[in-house]
């Protein structure tokens, strides 16, 4: 202990009763990884900014009256975290179901069937039905763009497109409009995708999407899977500078 | 890849040399204000309201002006300008009765008065009459909510409405826009 405490802001923090040390600026998130303990993530994307918009990686905190999100939260010192107790699992099984009940979420005629994060956090959390009237919201397919297919039925705005295109691609084609249930995803001013002059065809927006909703075109039931780890990757590289004197 | 509606104000130049190069006055209007923000990307929601206030409505034009000059992506302001009920998307009628449904208002029977003018005027909430002469909106919550039910009719606040007396409001600013233009 004295040792750590020697550290140059080094914090002590217990996560499920492990002991930690954690510098200044980490989040729950972070140091709970380290720990080994699984807490699941759904709009939290390594190497995009935080969110915190998704609500699954509620964790609970010792002083707390509520749960607090492991992604957006700084770790203080002597913080005493809890990941998975009996009413945080059922928060996240909730949370779950609500998403579930916000979309069509159709997983037997999927694209992304068997690779998507929606489906694997259902199932991780054993979510076996749906307590929630289900909204079976109207919303149209995309596919005006050559090469890929947003279809936002499956959307559940985890905005890791959002932030992908315009933090790793720059081109920053994709936002948010209008508010709360009536929320939905658009490219510039609501164009068809396949219009927006300022898409890069990177297909970055295509490769971070947690679930179906963003596809290549022309993929079969079960057969678009995501490479997610992409973007932590891009964004590493060029903070580090990885490719530096190597051309 | 090219699309017609994201493209700026056509530029034709104007005939005398001074004003907007778009030809449309109503820029050169909200460029002064632009300037005034120094172009802040911060300033976007009040250059909204500038705008609203120049044109009537934001059209697609307008918020891929304000896009450019700010420097912000096109879906960037769109998210935001949609995020706020108080900007509209389409040409709103001359005059404009808006009655509040926020919970206090609601309970004194706001929806009646929703309805009342609704039926009268043939128009749903949120649109505006065929002939262009009013448009019924609802809105959540003005903030004045001892003054229950608020209706607001061409900016001016009428407090602790009926049906009638709301319809009547409407009536005198309708009919008074009617013997204006009647006279010219």
């Amino acid at each position: 202990m004295a040792n750590r405490r020697a550290r140059p802001n080094g914090l002590n923090v217990t996560i499920d009763g492990v002991e930690m040390s954690a510098v200044e600026g980490e989040s729950v998130l972070d140091v709970a990884r380290r720990a080994g303990a699984a807490i699941p993530t759904l709009c939290y994307l390594d190497g995009l900014s935080v969110h915190g918009g998704c609500r699954v990686c509620l964790v609970e905190v010792d002083g707390e009256h509520a749960p607090r999100l492991a992604c957006s939260t700084p770790v203080t010192d002597e913080m005493e975290v809890r990941t998975a107790t009996e009413a945080i699992t059922e928060h996240r099984r909730i949370v779950v179901e609500l998403l579930f009940a916000e979309g069509n979420h159709i997983c037997a005629v999927c694209v992304s069937n068997g690779s998507c994060e929606l489906q694997d956090l259902a199932s991780e959390v054993g979510m076996d039905h749906v307590r929630f009237p289900y909204q079976y919201p109207d919303r149209a397919a995309d596919a005006s763009h050559p090469k890929y297919v947003f279809d936002p039925q499956r959307c559940i705005l985890c905005t890791r497109c959002v932030r992908a295109c315009a933090e790793i691609e720059g081109a920053h084609v994709w936002d948010v409009a209008a508010r709360g249930a009536d929320s939905y995803l658009v490219t510039e001013l609501n164009l068809p995708w396949g219009e927006a002059p300022s898409c890069t065809w990177c297909g970055k927006c295509v490769t971070v999407c947690p679930t179906g909703a963003l596809a290549f075109k022309g993929r079969a039931i079960g057969e678009m899977e995501h490479d997610t780890d992409l973007v932590g990757f891009l964004a590493r590289a060029r903070t580090e500078g990885e490719w530096e004197g190597r051309s | 890849m090219s699309a017609p509606q994201t493209s700026p104000p056509a530029a034709p130049g104007s005939p005398n040399g001074a004003g907007h190069p778009s030809g449309d006055e109503r820029f050169a209007l909200l460029d002064k204000t632009i300037r005034r923000a120094r172009f802040a990307q911060d300033q976007l929601i009040e250059l909204l309201h500038t705008a609203q206030d120049i044109f009537g409505h934001l059209s697609d034009d307008v918020l891929i002006y304000l896009a450019r000059q700010l420097r912000l992506p096109p879906s960037r302001v769109y998210g935001v300008a949609t995020f706020y009920q108080l900007f509209t998307f389409e040409a709103r009628g001359s005059h404009s009765c808006t009655v509040c449904t926020g919970t206090a208002c609601f309970v004194k029977g706001a929806d009646d008065i929703v309805r009342t003018v609704s039926d009268t005027y043939a128009v749903p909430p949120g649109q505006t009459t065929d002939d262009g002469l009013l448009t019924l909106a609802t809105a959540r919550c003005v903030g004045s909510c001892g003054l229950a039910p608020v209706v607001v009719v061409d900016g001016v606040v009428h407090s602790h409405q009926s049906s009638e007396s709301t319809l009547e409001a409407v009536r005198a600013v309708a009919e008074q826009a009617q013997a204006v233009e009647a006279e010219g």
